[in-house]
């Protein structure tokens, strides 16, 4: 028999975010396969009503404090080792989200065990536990083993099921009384998004460009094609970071996550963070001089061409229909 | 303020990469580098709270294929320092990095004043562990942020106020004083551009300070079983032909599904 597994859950203003049912998911089957009991640990401030939905969990342990509105990563890190050391734990489970960034490297340094980040997959192979994670944006995998299967472990976002980490099971609630460390950073506001001139979660139509695009001189063209389907412009965080298009029309991770009817895109790679706002589109159309993009993986058709071909070629189609 | 940008070369993913013979790391041979993103906009974030506040801004990269070049454009850009770390760096991994880099800044003439921020890129691709970022947090004892789109001083140049991104455009505000770590996402404006020229005329003109500098001991990283390319979902229907057939196609795709004349 292991030792326990534990999955912090992940929460923000109020509610469980869907990776901590998809690590609960994730745990539930390799704690069942290793003989080990699942704990999940809730910190945060009028968080106890959040634990009745984490029965897939064989304990868990939760902490409310007025102090953990937004805990830092080194308060949060501060209590997890506690909580590791108090309850025997091997092996953490952290969301890899900007939300949980930090915390898994300052865990891993205090209890001095390895950390393994972007990790898409788990399996067990004769007792030992492999972790599979994703390296340059997901062009390449790699599996680690842990000594003795301990550790830390960061986990991707969309690379399981959260469906598997819900139930209505009554869990079994522990409240731990831990110190909450003194930290020199101060929440001190959310900043909602701005609106911009164009929202692009409500859109039917979207017309998604990515780096491909090269130049900012050359949405003018896509901006046509969004016209003659009567959609919008969407694109890929490296546009938004050269200031080409405003933040509000950033799709995936950090930006939006849309589900129009239709998504094509130009010049778009398909990195995970990218395809984890779009993925759900009703009709995907991809279009990259790559014929290996994972974009098409996640795309209904595609075409493997230069998008500075494609984009007048099917205006001109559009419009003489 | 008391800038430091710790700059890195990653594999550029736009070119393919292939696995070397051992199967546990990419073939030297075939990789192109490039200056980490995250990175290009910790130093462009730098620059743009030198203009505002005075100070220096002085980058620190550890010795790498094509890093020299990277190091003069920094200069171009307006960094005032530019340090290059050399020593042996076989097999070294993220909490030895995180390491060599404090005992940087932990040697007699360069510990952290009350003025230093340290900006790191938030995340590279191209290494298992990450986060170099918040363990030379831990090793120096100072706060960190990370994913971080946008920083502030305030009056009396002691606290920062930090934008750190959350999802769905959500973002946190938060304060936290010097020194301080941050990992930096994305600056507050793209990072600017210089041209080839003005690199080259800073390269007669400015020096990189190189340091050699012992590997660090004894911390073993993860190691790994295998690399190995994903399979292809292979979803997609490929269109193929000229592109005036594929946006033929395109179109009866789209008007058979009620999307066209909208
Ligand atoms: C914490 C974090 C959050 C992130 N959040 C987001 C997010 O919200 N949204 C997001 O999109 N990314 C996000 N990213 C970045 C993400 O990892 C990728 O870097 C990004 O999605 C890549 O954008 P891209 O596909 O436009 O560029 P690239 O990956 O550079 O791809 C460009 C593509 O264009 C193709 N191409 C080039 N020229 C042409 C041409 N002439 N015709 C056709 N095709 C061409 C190339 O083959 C390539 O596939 C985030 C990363 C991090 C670390
Ligand atoms: N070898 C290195 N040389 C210089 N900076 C580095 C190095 N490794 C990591 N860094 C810094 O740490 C950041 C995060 O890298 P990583 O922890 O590898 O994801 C990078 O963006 C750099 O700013």
């Amino acid at each position: 028999m292991q030792e326990p597994i534990l999955v912090l859950a992940e929460h923000l203003k109020g509610e469980l975010a869907d990776i901590t049912f998809e690590m609960l998911g994730a745990a539930r089957k390799l704690a069942d396969q290793l003989k080990a009991p699942l704990y999940t640990a809730v910190f945060g401030k009028d968080v106890a009503p959040l634990t009745s939905q984490l029965g897939v969990a064989d304990s868990v342990f939760v902490l409310d404090h007025p102090q953990l509105d937004m805990p830092s990563a080194d308060v949060a890190a501060g209590l997890l080792k506690k909580l590791v050391e108090q309850k025997g734990v091997s092996l953490v489970l952290i969301g890899g989200t900007n939300v949980s960034a930090g915390i898994g490297p300052r865990l891993s340094f205090r209890l001095n065990l390895p950390f393994v980040n972007f990790c898409r997959n788990i399996r067990v192979e004769n007792g030992s536990t492999i972790f599979t994670s994703q390296l340059f944006g997901g062009k390449i995998l790699s599996d680690v083993r842990l000594p003795e299967n301990r550790g830390v472990v960061s986990v991707y976002p969309g690379s399981f099921a959260a469906d598997a980490g819900r139930s209505d099971k009554k869990p079994s609630v522990e409240k731990v009384d831990l110190p909450v460390e003194e930290t020199k950073i101060v929440f001190k506001r959310y900043i909602e998004p701005e609106a911009g001139d164009i929202d692009i979660t409500k859109q039917d139509i979207l017309i998604s460009i990515g780096r491909g695009i090269v130049s900012a001189d050359n949405i003018a063209m896509v901006e046509e094609l969004a016209r003659a389907l009567g959609g919008a412009v969407c694109a890929s965080r490296p546009v938004i970071d050269q200031g080409w298009l405003p933040l509000s029309r950033q799709v995936g991770k950090s930006g939006m996550t849309v589900k129009p009817k239709l998504y094509m895109s130009f010049g778009v790679s398909g990195a995970p963070e990218h395809v984890e706002g779009m993925k759900d589109a009703g009709l995907i159309i991809s279009v990259n001089t790559d014929p290996n993009a994972p974009i098409f993986g996640v795309s209904h058709y595609g075409v493997c061409a230069d998008l500075f071909d494609v984009l007048p070629a099917l205006v001109e189609k559009i419009k003489t229909h | 303020m008391d800038i430091f940008v710790l700059l890195k070369m990653v594999p550029d993913v736009v070119e393919e990469l292939v696995i070397g013979e051992n199967g546990k790391s990419l073939d030297p041979q075939m990789l192109r580098v490039k200056l980490s993103d995250p990175d290009e906009h910790a130093l462009e974030q730098a620059i743009l709270l030198k203009e505002k506040h005075k100070g220096t801004v002085t980058v620190v990269a550890m010795e790498a294929p094509e890093v020299d070049e990277i190091l003069f454009t920094a200069f171009a850009k307006g960094a005032d320092n530019a340090v290059k770390l050399t020593g042996d760096w076989t097999g070294i991994q993220a909490p030895s990095i995180a390491r060599l880099f404090a005992s940087y800044f932990s040697s007699a003439n360069r510990q952290l004043g009350s003025q230093a921020l340290v900006l790191l890129g938030s995340q590279a691709i191209d290494d298992l562990e990450g986060e170099v970022a918040p363990y030379l947090a831990e090793l120096l004892g100072v706060p960190y942020i990370g994913v971080v789109t946008g920083i502030r001083l305030d009056e009396e140049n002691k606290k920062i106020m930090v934008m750190k991104e959350f999802a769905g455009g959500l973002r946190g505000e938060f304060e936290l004083p010097l020194p301080a770590v941050l990992g930096v996402q994305a600056a507050e404006k793209p990072p600017r551009y210089v041209p080839v020229a003005k690199v080259r005329s800073v390269m007669k003109s400015s020096h990189v300070e190189t340091l050699e500098v012992p590997p660090p001991e004894g911390i073993a990283g993860l190691s790994i079983d295998r690399l190995f390319t994903p399979e292809a979902a292979g979803k997609a229907e490929m269109l193929e032909g000229a592109p005036e057939e594929a946006s033929a196609r395109i179109v009866e795709i789209l008007a058979e599904r009620g999307l066209l004349g909208r």
